[in-house]
C-alpha cells in the first residue's frame, strides 16, 4: 500500500497545471463568459496534444495507458483551471470510443426516466460533435446509445447559471440512436462519478487557496483578517472537507481500477465487489459535491463584499460546482443509491 | 496511489486473525465499567497476552522492545483487532501510547531498562499529568512547580484530566523548573511514582457518571532528579518528540468502531421501521460516505508516515473530521432510539422488537461529546490547520 501521489502522478499533476497556466489562462477563459460557445479550439487542441482524451486508453490501442487514478489527478487540475468544455465526458469515453480518444468532443447525457418532468439539457451544444446516452440508472441491462447532435432539436438556454457552460434544451423525445456494443454502462457511470468528484475536489482546493491569499493580505482593525480565528476556522474546516473528499475520490478511483482492491474491501464491508464499486463512487461524489459547494461559498464569505462581485472569479467556481453537482446524480440521488447498498 | 496489500501483509493479516480467534474465547468476562481495579486487571491481562504472543508494542521500535512493525502492519493489526472485537488498550493507553515512546526517544539506558519492559508486559500502568486547572489549551502556561533540593525535586501544584490515576503506578508529569514566565523554555518531564507521599487523587465525575479521570493535588511531592527524562527545562521538546512516533494509526480503532456502530444503526433502523423514512436513510448514507472517506484518509496518512517517517498534516484533518462525524453518528443513534434513548440501561419489554442497544448508544452519545474537546479541542485543531497548513498569520498574543 502506498496511498499517495506517486512520482509519476506528481509529474502528471505539474505537467497539466503548467500546460493550463500557459495555454488556457483564467484571463482568456473569462473573455468567453456568456458566449454561446465558450471552448476555444486551441485550448481543446492543447489538451488533446497533451493526451488528456486518450489518457485512459490502453497503450496497445494507441492511448497513454494510464489509470482512472491518474485521470483523477488530471480532472482536479482541469477544474482548478476552470477550463470549460465537455472534458470529463470525452476523457471517460476514450477507452470505449476511438473518436473520443482522438479528441472529438463528446457529451455524456443521462437517459431520463420515462415520466421525468425535468427538461433534458445538453452542455456545450455548439462544441459537442457526438452524444452518448447513458441508460437510466434503474435500467440495469440498458445499453449506451450514440446520437448525432444534428438529429436533435436544440434551443439555446438564456442565462445559464455558469456563464462558461452554455446549455441547450433538447426538444421532444430523444431519438433512439445507435446502440454501442462493448461499452459497459455501469462502469462508465461509476468512472464518471469519480471524475466529477475529482473535479469538485479541484474546485474545493483552489477556492480555499484564493481565500487564504486574500485573508493574508486584506487588513481590517489593523491586521490581516486571516489572523482572526473566525476567519481561520472557516478555512480550516474547508481544508478538511477538501482532504476528506480527495481521499474518497482517490480511493474510489483505485478501487475501480483494481479488482483486488474491490475484493479486499468487499471482505471488510461484507458485501460484493460490485456493491463496493457503487459505494465508493457514490460516496466520493457526495463528499466532493459537498466540499466544492461549501468551500466556494466559504471563499466568497472570506472575500466579503468583493466576493459578491462579478470581478472576483470565485462565483465562477461556485457556479461550476453547481453544474457538476447536478450532473449524472444529485446529492439526494447519490444518498439514495448509497443507502440501497447498505 | 496504491491500496493493495503485499503477500506478506496478507499473510500477516491471516496470522493475526487466526491468533485472535484462538485467544479471544478464553478471555475473562468484561468487568463493570465503573470498577477501575477490575478494569486495570482486565487490561493488563490482555497486554500480557499480547506480550507473550510477540504483539506488544506493535508500534514501538525494536530497540525499545517493541515489534517495530511497519505502519501498514500496524493498520492491519488494529483492523483485525477491531473486527474480532478484541479488548481496547484501556488503562494501558498512556504507558503504551505516550510515556513509553517518550522514554524510548529521550530516556537514559537505565530508565529504558527500568520502565519499558514493565509497560510492554502489562505490569505497570501510567497516567498523564500535563493539563492543569489553569492550563488547558495553553499548556505551556503550566504552573506546577518542581524545586531542586539536593538530588530530589519537590513538586507543588495540581493536575487535571488525569485518566486512570487511581489505578496507575506512574505519572508522566510536566512541571515548571524555570522562571514563572519561562513558558516552553522552563518545563521538565518527570516520572512520578503514584505512591509517593503528598499525592492526593480526587476523582472527577464526567457527565456520563464515570470517574475515568481525576484531579491530582501535589503537596511537597519528592521525586529523585534521576526520574527526569531529558534535560532540565527541556521537557516541552521531550513531549513534542513523542508525537513523532505517531504513524497515522492512532484513531484506527475508534474509526472502525464507529463504522461498526453505523452498521448496527442501519440494522436497528431496518428493524424499527425508521429505515422507511428517506431522511433517516440519507443521514445514514452521508455518514457512510464520511466514514469511508475517513478510512481512505487514514490510509493516506499511514502511507505518508511510511514514506516520510512522520505523518503529514492529515492527522489534524482526520481528528477534526472524525470528531464531527462521530458526534453526528451518536446523535443519529439517539434519534433512532426515540424514547428508548432516555435511559442508559436496557429497557426490558419496551417493544416487541427484542433488545435495543440503548445502553451502548446512550453511553456512546455522552462520550461522543468529548470528541471535540479531548486531545486538543477542535478550536485549537482549527488554529493548527489554519496556521501550519494554510499558512495564515498567527493570532496576536
Amino acid at each position: 500500500m502506498d496511498f499517495q501521489l506517486s512520482d509519476d502522478q506528481r509529474a502528471l499533476q505539474e505537467g497539466i497545471r503548467s500546460l493550463i497556466n500557459g495555454a488556457i489562462s483564467l484571463e482568456e477563459i473569462r473573455t468567453k463568459e456568456g458566449a454561446d460557445d465558450t471552448v476555444e479550439q486551441a485550448w481543446w487542441d492543447a489538451l488533446n496534444d497533451a493526451g488528456v482524451f486518450s489518457l485512459l486508453v490502453a497503450e496497445q490501442d494507441g492511448g497513454v495507458g494510464l489509470s482512472l487514478a491518474d485521470g483523477v489527478v488530471v480532472a482536479e487540475e482541469l477544474a482548478r483551471g476552470l477550463v470549460p468544455g465537455p472534458l470529463l465526458s470525452t476523457m471517460v469515453l476514450g477507452p470505449g470510443l476511438a473518436d473520443a480518444a482522438g479528441g472529438m468532443p463528446i457529451a455524456l447525457i443521462d437517459q431520463q426516466s420515462p415520466n421525468s418532468a425535468v427538461p433534458l439539457l445538453l452542455e456545450h451544444p455548439q462544441t459537442v460533435k457526438s452524444i452518448v446516452v447513458l441508460p437510466h440508472m434503474g435500467d440495469a441491462a440498458g445499453q449506451c446509445r450514440r446520437l448525432d447532435p444534428s438529429t436533435l432539436t436544440l434551443s439555446l438556454v438564456d442565462e445559464p447559471l455558469d456563464p462558461l457552460t452554455p446549455l441547450a434544451v433538447v426538444q421532444g423525445t430523444l431519438p433512439e440512436g445507435e446502440a454501442i456494443d462493448g461499452l459497459d454502462a455501469v462502469g462508465l457511470r461509476q468512472r464518471s462519478l469519480v471524475l466529477l468528484g475529482a473535479a469538485q475536489v479541484g474546485i474545493a482546493e483552489v477556492t480555499v487557496e484564493l481565500a487564504v491569499e486574500y485573508a493574508k493580505g486584506r487588513e481590517q482593525f489593523g491586521r490581516p483578517i486571516g489572523s482572526f480565528q473566525a476567519v481561520k476556522h472557516l478555512l480550516a474546516d474547508a481544508l478538511c472537507r477538501t482532504e476528506l473528499a480527495r481521499s474518497a475520490c482517490w480511493a474510489a478511483a483505485v478501487t475501480l481500477d483494481n479488482n483486488d482492491v474491490a475484493t479486499r474491501e468487499a471482505d471488510t464491508l461484507s458485501c460484493s465487489p460490485g456493491e463496493v464499486r457503487w459505494r465508493v463512487a457514490a460516496g466520493a461524489k457526495m463528499l466532493a459535491d459537498d466540499a466544492a459547494l461549501a468551500n466556494a461559498r466559504t471563499a466568497i464569505q472570506v472575500y466579503g463584499g468583493m466576493g459578491f462581485t462579478w470581478e472576483v472569479p470565485i462565483h465562477l467556481y461556485l457556479k461550476r460546482a453547481r453544474v457538476l453537482a447536478q450532473t449524472l446524480a444529485t446529492r439526494t440521488q447519490l444518498a439514495d443509491l448509497l443507502s440501497a447498498l447498505i | 496511489m496504491d491500496l493493495r496489500y503485499t503477500e506478506e501483509e496478507e499473510a500477516f493479516r491471516l496470522e493475526i486473525r487466526a491468533w485472535l480467534s484462538a485467544v479471544l474465547p478464553s478471555l475473562p468476562a468484561k468487568p463493570a465499567s465503573t470498577d477501575w481495579p477490575a478494569r486495570r486487571a482486565y487490561d493488563t491481562h490482555w497486554q500480557r497476552t499480547l506480550y507473550e504472543a510477540g504483539y506488544a508494542g506493535i508500534d514501538w521500535p525494536v530497540d525499545g522492545g517493541g515489534r517495530g512493525s511497519s505502519p501498514v502492519e500496524q493498520l492491519i493489526f488494529k483492523e483485525e483487532c477491531e473486527f474480532a472485537e478484541a479488548p481496547y488498550i484501556g488503562t494501558g493507553f498512556v504507558g503504551l501510547g505516550h510515556a513509553g515512546p517518550t522514554i524510548i526517544a529521550e530516556g537514559t539506558q537505565a530508565q529504558k531498562e527500568r520502565y519499558l519492559p514493565a509497560i510492554l508486559k502489562g505490569d505497570e500502568i501510567w497516567c498523564q499529568g500535563f493539563s492543569e486547572p489553569g492550563s488547558g489549551s495553553d499548556l505551556a502556561s503550566l504552573r506546577t512547580k518542581a524545586v531542586r533540593d539536593g538530588d530530589e525535586y519537590v513538586i507543588n501544584g495540581s493536575k487535571i484530566w488525569t485518566s486512570h490515576a487511581e489505578v496507575a503506578d506512574y505519572c508522566e508529569m510536566l512541571v515548571r523548573t524555570g522562571d514563572d514566565d519561562s513558558r516552553h523554555r522552563g518545563i521538565s518531564w518527570l516520572i512520578v511514582p503514584m505512591d509517593t507521599p503528598g499525592i492526593e487523587i480526587r476523582p472527577l465525575t464526567t457527565i456520563g457518571g464515570s470517574t475515568e479521570f481525576a484531579e491530582l493535588f501535589l503537596d511537597d511531592v519528592r521525586v529523585p532528579v534521576a526520574n527526569r527524562v531529558g534535560d532540565e527545562n527541556d521537557g516541552w521538546r521531550v513531549t513534542m518528540v513523542t508525537l513523532s512516533f505517531e504513524r497515522g494509526t492512532g484513531f484506527v480503532g475508534d474509526l472502525l468502531e464507529s463504522m461498526r456502530i453505523l452498521r448496527s444503526l442501519t440494522e436497528l433502523a431496518k428493524r424499527t421501521g425508521l429505515w422507511g423514512d428517506p431522511s433517516i436513510r440519507r443521514r445514514i448514507a452521508s455518514l457512510t460516505a464520511a466514514f469511508d472517506g475517513l478510512w481512505a484518509l487514514t490510509k493516506r496518512n499511514v502511507s505518508e508516515a511510511a514514506r516520510l517517517g512522520v505523518p503529514g498534516v492529515g492527522g489534524v484533518v482526520f481528528k477534526l473530521s472524525y470528531s464531527e462525524n462521530g458526534q453526528a453518528l451518536c446523535d443519529l443513534g439517539l434519534d433512532l432510539l426515540e424514547r428508548s434513548g432516555l435511559a442508559a440501561s436496557s429497557i426490558a419489554g419496551a417493544d416487541s422488537l427484542g433488545d435495543l442497544p440503548n445502553a451502548e448508544l446512550v453511553e456512546a452519545w455522552i462520550k461522543g461529546i468529548s470528541l471535540t474537546i479531548a486531545a486538543g479541542t477542535s478550536q485549537i485543531q482549527r488554529n493548527i490547520v489554519a496556521e501550519r497548513v494554510l499558512g495564515l498569520p498567527k493570532e496576536p498574543k
